[in-house]
């Protein structure tokens, strides 16, 4: 793609409608790709088969769970607002959209702009999907959804600090905002340069993106279906796309900033494959901790997010800040062999904190 | 529109009880168990159950069915120990008849028994974890595999896997055939491996313990006054199994420990229930061991008429002590049959546990009593 | 089990390291319908068998159903012999609790083996002496008729790695 200097890229309405449609192709395709890797996935973590009654390993599963989501009915209950129901689903999956407006599929090229704040914008626009999220929960009507909502907002405020403070360590090192320019500037994939920060960041993302031990607000085993539950045919498809297009934005943001995005070895028009296969990995580590892990009650979510996850990132910003001013060459970066100092650091932090960290508790005195 | 209200602004926020109806159709109420749950926030402040949606009426049923004929219902009380309930029912009849079991017929009662008793805590255990929020259901279909090796066995004595109707008075409908003792030497052998495997799975992880370390207790005090029984009871601390304090069958024949817990807690009961299962492993063994020949069955009357008089006869279930209180009348069927449901007493306990928890933990700590609704409502 | 490492995220990962294990393990699902389990022998299946010429008529089956489900009109045929006339059940509400084959004395009901019993009208679940009637291409369970036992196949037992067998 690198080369391709087309009409198109000089104008500008051209190039928005030509790329807009490719994203939004993109996404939706690979939605389904992952709904459908997760399953399959499962099945072998669960000793069974996963999908495979639609065409050869039931690869065609999404497309059949979508054909039956479409044909549903669609119910708006009698007590809900419904413009919020109506305009919630929308405003839910709007920011995963816009996301990859700035995500790196190859070199030099993000897809719409290759804007010089990138990671500023998406730390912007992901937190949008919240305020969707909470809509549905407020609209539906139903106390389950509102408990739903109310659990969203807590935990996206809560995890979002983590989340972007890791994501300041990326830049302190890298010297740049743009999305592009982090991945040029990644001689070492940066999940070794800052494991630490690699691991927030994962963790943080998790419960970003409410999946995991993190999906409190769908919680099926106490809240039902959290926020979603009064949301049937097509709508309901919404957030489920929401959902996962939500996790293969993390999993693409993940990759560009600790795993080098498209570089790769081999040629340069490889890139893409590489931005793919690393998305995959990230979402199989995405997986896999779903796969593994209970539920968190609400406020051991708080204060893991709180009283773990923050000052550990906190530790990590001022580790990596320290090295980019003492080791760090002309150009900001750090050498690479400080990965032999941020393993044992990033170990010994953890442990430490876990030591000074409790969960448990939580019990509050009722007069009943 | 509707006027807006004039605020004034020293008026005090006006808040009201936030109820929540946790099911009939609650994915984890375990059937159609209601509980009106009173919230302030995330908090439960009152928690008042319902009852009574899956009333069959089977202890007045039973008054129209024949001894035998009440033993499928049995089935339908416990329906992940239909085997235990078999045995509780049919030894309260044998001990109003005045039936002796041959030795054989009994052992193989204790055999399935303790069967019985791996796969319900299997799934007992399967389904708190589930209710934790293992979303999708990992460790709990780790423990179908090994549940269905015990229904394949159950299958192989019985023809069926869930409504076996097996226990039969004066001994068991069929003797077990040449293969199960194999099958069932191969299982002993095999099953300390996969309990172990769960152990790692879950026994240490960090999320586990902060959700069930501490949470729902239910003190020793009042889990012998609200009179829970089973796991329930002993995670508080009482060394109370009706194998050992009042033996049936021949359970005085084996050597096992009773486990019980400190604390009472949700992490206490799922232990207590782990450690239940090494050790009907070791009554197995000794059970394969001393495993007698010659006849299973009784010679009994296919229509029993037990003299007039009364029974209660217990066993000690996967929930715990279930028993069978019979009149008869010298007719053919019983004149009454009433029974001591232990899921529906360990149940009442549920309300004194949860108060000022969160509603996570309602879930976590109904989940961790074990009930089947088949038994509560009856 | 306390160890100094308690409560730093090992027990996570010693988890996560459980769930690879079994990513690497054989799956034990059938793949129902072109892999068919073979079923005990004692299966308490769908349908009874009823033999004409063993049955006497003597009715002790349907006293012994604990649904009343069975349904038997008899008459007095020549050699004060009964001849059945109607032998009735409705499967739909036969539990298949087997108390029926117990308590026949002269082995003339058996239970069968199959399972997939679904049909689109209930009208069609009530099954006449004709349905019922042994011929020798039904399956018959050897539950309480210990003397089919060794003709029939062996079952298949998840325990020694068998997951049933492809048949179509």
């Amino acid at each position: 793609m690198a080369p391709i200097n087309f009409w198109v890229l000089d104008n500008f309405w051209a190039h928005l409608a030509l790329f807009g449609i490719a994203i939004i192709a993109f996404v939706l395709l690979m939605v389904m790709v992952f709904i459908w890797f997760e399953r399959r996935a499962f099945g072998p973590f669960q000793l069974r088969r996963g999908p495979n009654r639609a065409s050869p390993w039931g690869a065609l599963q999404p497309v059949a769970d979508a054909i039956k989501v479409l044909l549903k009915e669609d119910i708006v209950p009698a007590v809900a607002d419904k413009w919020v129901h109506f305009i919630a689903p929308i405003i839910g999956f709007l920011p995963v959209l816009l996301i990859f407006a700035v995500v790196p599929f190859h070199r030099g090229h993000g897809l719409l702009p290759d804007m010089n704040i990138g990671i500023l914008y998406v730390v912007a626009i992901s937190a949008l999907g919240v305020v969707g999220v909470f809509m549905a929960g407020w609209a539906s009507g139903n106390k389950y959804s509102l408990l739903g909502g109310m659990r969203v907002i807590a935990q996206m405020v809560s995890y979002e600090v983590p989340l972007v403070l890791s994501i300041i360590s990326v830049v302190l090192v890298a010297g740049t905002l743009s999305m592009n320019g982090i991945v040029a500037a990644q001689e070492v994939p940066y999940f070794l340069l800052m494991p630490l920060g690699f691991i927030i960041f994962l963790i943080a993302a998790m419960a970003e993106i409410n999946r995991g031990p993190f999906d409190l607000l769908e919680a099926d085993s106490e809240i039902v279906a959290g926020f979603h539950i009064e949301y049937s045919g097509m709508k309901f498809a919404m957030f489920y796309l929401a959902e996962y297009g939500h996790a293969l934005a993390m999993s693409a943001i993940a990759a560009t900033l600790f795993f080098g995005g498209w570089k790769g070895p081999g040629d340069v028009y490889l890139g893409i494959l590489w931005f793919l296969l690393k998305i995959f990995f990230i979402f199989f580590l995405l997986i896999w901790a779903r796969v593994t892990f209970p539920r968190l009650r609400v406020d051991h979510l708080m204060g893991f997010g709180w009283k773990f996850l923050f000052p550990l990132a906190l530790a990590n910003v001022f580790i990596m800040a320290a090295e980019v001013i003492f080791w760090g060459g002309a150009d900001g970066g750090v050498p690479w062999w400080v990965i032999f100092v941020n393993f044992p650091a990033a170990i010994a932090l953890i442990y430490l904190w876990s030591r000074l960290f409790k969960f448990g508790g939580g019990r509050v005195d009722v007069t009943a | 529109m509707e006027p807006v209200p004039s605020v004034s602004l020293d008026m005090e926020l006006k808040t009201e009880p936030f109820v929540l109806n946790m099911g009939p159709q609650h994915p984890s109420t375990h059937g159609v168990f209601r509980m009106r749950v009173t919230l302030d926030g995330e908090v439960v402040v009152g928690l008042e159950p319902v009852f009574g949606y899956l009333h069959r009426g089977i202890e007045k049923l039973a008054e129209t069915r024949t001894y035998t004929q009440v033993i499928p219902l049995t089935d339908r009380l416990l329906y992940l120990s239909s085997m235990a309930c078999n045995h509780a029912y049919v030894r309260s009849v044998e001990k109003l008849a005045g039936i002796k079991v041959p030795e054989r017929g009994e052992y193989i009662r204790v055999i399935i028994d303790e069967l019985m008793r791996i796969s319900s805590h299997l799934m007992a255990v399967g389904f708190f974890l589930n209710d934790l929020g293992c979303s999708v259901y990992t460790p709990l279909l780790y423990m179908y595999r090994e549940r269905e090796k015990i229904l394949d066995m159950f299958e192989m004595v019985c023809g069926q896997r869930l409504t076996y109707n097996y226990m039969r008075i004066g001994g068991v409908s069929n003797d077990v055939p040449e293969e199960f003792m194999p099958i069932l030497k191969r299982f002993v052998a095999e099953m300390p491996h996969y309990i172990d495997e769960y152990e790692q799975l879950l026994a240490q992880n960090e999320i586990l313990l902060a959700r069930t370390k501490g949470v729902g207790i239910l003190p020793r005090d009042l889990a012998i006054n609200s009179s829970a029984a089973g796991p329930v009871l002993r995670a508080s601390g009482v060394k109370w199994d009706i194998r050992k304090a009042d033996p049936y069958s021949v359970y005085d024949r084996f050597d096992f420990e009773v486990p019980i817990g400190e604390v009472g807690d949700n992490y206490d009961r799922y232990r207590v229930r782990i450690m239940e299962m090494h050790q009907s492993l070791r009554i197995l063994e000794q059970a394969m061991k001393q495993f007698p020949a010659g006849e299973a069955n009784a010679k009994v009357p296919q229509f029993l008429r037990p003299p007039v008089g009364e029974a209660y006869g217990r066993v000690e279930t996967p929930q715990g002590e279930m028993g069978f209180y019979l009149v008869s009348d010298n007719s053919i069927a019983p004149y009454r049959m009433h029974i001591r449901p232990p899921a529906l007493l360990n149940l009442t306990a549920l309300r004194d546990m949860v108060i000022g928890w969160k509603v996570a933990d309602v879930i976590a700590t109904f989940g961790s009593i074990d009930i089947a609704m088949g038994e509560v409502d009856r | 089990m306390t160890s100094r490492l308690d409560g730093s995220g090992l027990g996570l990962l010693k988890g996560m390291a459980m769930t690879f294990k079994h990513l690497l393990r054989p799956r034990i699902t059938t793949q129902y319908p072109e892999e068919r389990l073979t079923l005990s022998k004692r299966f308490r299946g769908y349908t009874m068998v009823w033999d004409r010429e063993r049955c006497t008529g003597c009715a002790t089956c349907a006293k012994s159903c604990p649904q009343g489900n069975i349904e038997i009109v008899t008459s007095k045929g020549a050699d004060n012999a009964y001849v059945v006339e109607k032998f009735e059940l409705d499967s739909g509400r036969c539990i298949f609790c087997g108390l029926c084959v117990e308590s026949c004395p002269y082995d003339a009901l058996f239970l069968g083996m199959e399972y997939e019993c679904s049909s689109y009208r209930r009208g069609e679940l009530v099954l006449s002496k004709e349905k019922l009637l042994y011929t020798p291409d039904k399956q018959r369970s050897a539950y309480a008729r210990p003397k089919l036992e060794p003709a029939l196949p062996r079952q298949t037992l998840l325990i020694e790695g068998d997951r049933g067998s492809k048949k179509r």
